[in-house]
């Protein structure tokens, strides 16, 4: 009975069709994943070229490059390191508002405020993540600037000045290691605070002598991070922190950074093929270079220390 | 315990308790922070949008009335009268030139003659707070230092600062072209960046096998996401403004004059803040299609669906409000990003209006950088006005974000 049901079925060709358009689409999938790594060859392969032709010019070498201390290309001197210090001064004042607050909103966050303290200050953060950094760079220079001058005195902090660059984006940073520094002591297990409060710690010790050392690659990814976005910021220090390289450790004085040059230079009408528009390409390489290496050891540690918990 | 330990136990839990209270309160500050720093940004950037201004004229309106009547309610033959009485008739006679007094509408004609004979600038301005505080004092001040001048509360705010084309006068500067310019740009980046990286998310998400080249897309997709806006700026100078100039200034397609044209026009503004948004919408894309659980695709395979049909059929339509929402947040990145734009060589004094992908443009961003750059106050009043503007949008896109995200999305 059973077989001449079966038999009496049409033949159904359970074979794998070929579908050419859906190979298509599949073809056209996988060319969109691919494309991000085409993005970064072409990025590599751009700065690498112009940076190129920016060490074959006769007044430059590689050694000067890293290690002279003046940025003079009118005159051809061509030593990177006024720029790399005014980025490194703007990021450490960044750093020093956006590292001991973000820490703090964090902990605040995650082991003190109730739910409903949460859902006002994490919209908060959001909106102070999603500003434009020129609003950042307008701030800096119409607020900042003039409060640091009534405190200090005119004469010595200059209209242009890294302090104020350095204090606006440190606001803009802000968010972004306080959400990522939450994230990491959320994911810290529970069973360790119950172990410390059994053992009759208060809140404070829980939370600093136990969370946080658990924590810390997380905290340590986070501010690599940071960092990392500091060096690359741009409109806030080339609106706020001045034009013209300038070797100085002083907050106060204006002095430019590597991205404030970039957007100097290219601002105005660049001719293909001049110093200064290949000088862009090969700052832009170290930039990528510096600020991918710190980005990679972010997502590292990130990736490393989910393991641990999960 | 020795009675001395259990002594000493109790003696030092006063203060610890002391001291977590004070951190506590400690945190509490930091996080407070954060909203003053937000409250202090808008009220600075409210202050400078609105005040008193001192304005001086060439001459006084009210001198160029004829018979009493204001200029601004003369006929056009008045008017004219009005206008080759006060410019030398050298100065009339090229503006006849470019165009006939009788083919100029009336409203040409006060425009002429407020800018040639008027000639209104702006001599000081005020904030808002010193505007309500001390009213009495800055109309004694402008007494006694613009005797001629004319002191009036402006909003620098205003329906005719949104609509009106940009100027080199802050009096009559507007950011039309400039919101164009950017509605433009937006365009052209998600035409670009919507259909590759939602690709690309899909790519990654439902077709992927975890091989060495896959897991190489990812990190990198991680690490383009983390690059520099700026570094992008000069991928895109070098890679569309330069090397892809014959297509991105439209000269393949016949458009424009060959000679004038360059590549600094909006396709290559939006396809580089596209590439600039592409790791975000990936990544947001795909948060979205992980969201969808699994037993819907297993669903579908059960009736025999091929995977390209249980993606486009049955995981897509779930995934959709996730990646709108993500790729709006994405956007609103992009429309207030401006070092790439700078860096590309947007133009910044852009009188008409952009017609086409292949216009030379100016982005809203850059018109507020550009007027923060001007050292006279009145700029900076400007630039406060276009940010209030530029916050809005923002806020508006953020919240059509939130209304899909909670209209739309299902839970599972």
């Amino acid at each position: 009975m059973e077989e001449h049901l079966l038999n009496n079925l049409p033949a159904i060709n359970l074979k794998r069709r070929s579908r050419p358009k859906e190979s298509l689409i599949k073809g056209f999938l996988f060319f969109c994943g691919f494309f991000s790594i085409f993005i970064t060859l072409a990025i590599v392969y751009e700065l690498a070229k112009e940076a190129l032709l920016f060490f074959q010019d006769p007044d430059v070498t590689l050694w000067g490059f890293l290690t002279g201390l003046t940025w003079q290309p009118k005159i051809g001197e061509f030593g990177v390191i006024p720029l790399v210090t005014a980025t490194l001064v703007t990021t450490a004042i960044a750093m020093m508002v956006a590292i001991p607050l973000g820490l703090a909103v964090a902990i605040y966050l995650s082991e003190y405020a109730s739910e409903r303290v949460r859902g006002t200050i994490k919209p908060v953060m959001e909106v102070l993540a999603g500003i434009p950094t020129v609003v950042y760079g307008f701030f800096a220079l119409t607020f900042i600037t003039p409060v640091l001058r009534s405190i200090f005195g005119s004469d010595v902090v200059q209209i242009y000045n890294t302090a104020s660059a350095g204090l606006a984006m440190g606001i803009l940073i802000l968010p972004l290691i306080a959400s990522m520094t939450e994230d990491a002591l959320s994911a810290v297990p529970r069973s360790l605070r119950e172990g410390g409060y059994s053992l009759g710690a208060t809140k404070l010790e829980v939370a600093v002598k136990i969370v946080v050392p658990a924590a810390i690659s997380g905290i340590s990814a986070a501010i690599i991070l940071g960092i990392s976005r500091a060096i690359g910021e741009t409109m806030i220090v080339a609106i706020a922190a001045g034009a013209g390289p300038n070797l100085t450790l002083n907050p106060f004085e204006a002095a430019e950074t590597m991205t404030g040059y970039m957007v100097r230079i290219s601002g105005g009408d660049l001719s293909y093929d001049s110093i200064d528009y290949n000088s862009i390409f090969a700052i832009g390489l170290l930039l990528f270079i510096v600020t991918f290496i710190l980005n990679l050891i972010s997502q590292r540690i990130v990736r490393h220390f989910r393991e641990v918990y999960e | 315990m020795t009675r001395n330990g259990e002594f000493k136990f109790s003696e030092n839990l006063p203060t610890r308790h002391r001291t977590g209270g004070i951190w506590r309160g400690i945190f509490l500050a930091a996080t407070l922070t954060g909203i003053v720093f937000l409250s202090i940004l808008l009220l600075k950037i409210v202050n400078d949008s609105f005040g008193y201004i001192v304005v001086e004229y060439g001459i006084h309106p009210d001198a160029l009335a004829v018979d009493g009547v204001p200029i601004g309610e003369l006929p056009k033959e008045d008017l004219l009268l009005v206008l080759q009485e006060n410019v030398t008739p050298g100065r009339f006679r090229t503006l006849e030139r470019e165009l006939p007094m009788e083919q100029r509408s009336l409203e040409d004609i006060l425009a002429i003659i407020n800018r040639e004979v008027v000639e209104p600038k702006v001599a000081q301005t005020w904030t808002l707070s010193d505007s309500l505080l001390h009213k009495q004092e800055i109309e004694v001040y402008a007494a006694e230092n613009y005797p001629e001048g004319e002191l009036y509360f402006k909003a620098w705010i205003s329906w005719d600062f949104i609509t009106s084309p940009q100027s080199s006068d802050p009096l009559y500067a507007g950011i039309r072209t400039a919101i164009l310019g950017s509605l433009w740009l937006m365009g052209v980046a998600i035409l670009f960046a919507l259909p590759m990286g939602l690709g690309a998310a899909i790519y990654l998400e439902e077709f992927a096998s975890k091989n060495w080249l896959n897991g190489l897309i990812r990190t990198n997709i991680n690490n383009l996401a983390g690059v520099p806006s700026i570094i992008y700026g000069i991928l895109g100078l070098a890679v569309f403004v330069r090397a892809l100039e014959p297509l991105t200034s439209g000269a393949v397609f016949g458009y424009g004059d060959p000679s004038t044209l360059n590549g600094r026009t909006i396709l290559s503004g939006g396809l580089t803040l596209g590439l600039l948004i592409l790791p975000i919408i990936i990544i947001n894309s795909q948060e979205a299609l992980r969201a969808v659980p699994s037993s819907l695709r297993e669903a579908s395979y059960g009736v025999g669906a091929t995977k390209w049909q249980t993606v486009w059929s049955h995981v897509l339509p779930s995934a959709i409000p996730g990646i709108m929402t993500g790729s709006i947040l994405a956007f609103s990145r992009a429309f207030g990003e401006t070092a790439p734009l700078v860096v590309i060589g947007a133009s910044t004094y852009i009188v008409y209006d952009p017609t086409s992908v292949f216009s030379k443009f100016t982005a809203l961003p850059i018109q507020i950088y550009q007027w923060t750059s001007r050292p006279q106050d009145e700029f900076r009043n400007l630039a406060a006005a276009a940010i209030i503007v530029l916050l809005l949008l923002l806020l508006t896109m953020n919240a059509v974000a939130i209304f899909v995200r909670n209209r739309y999305s299902r839970r599972y």
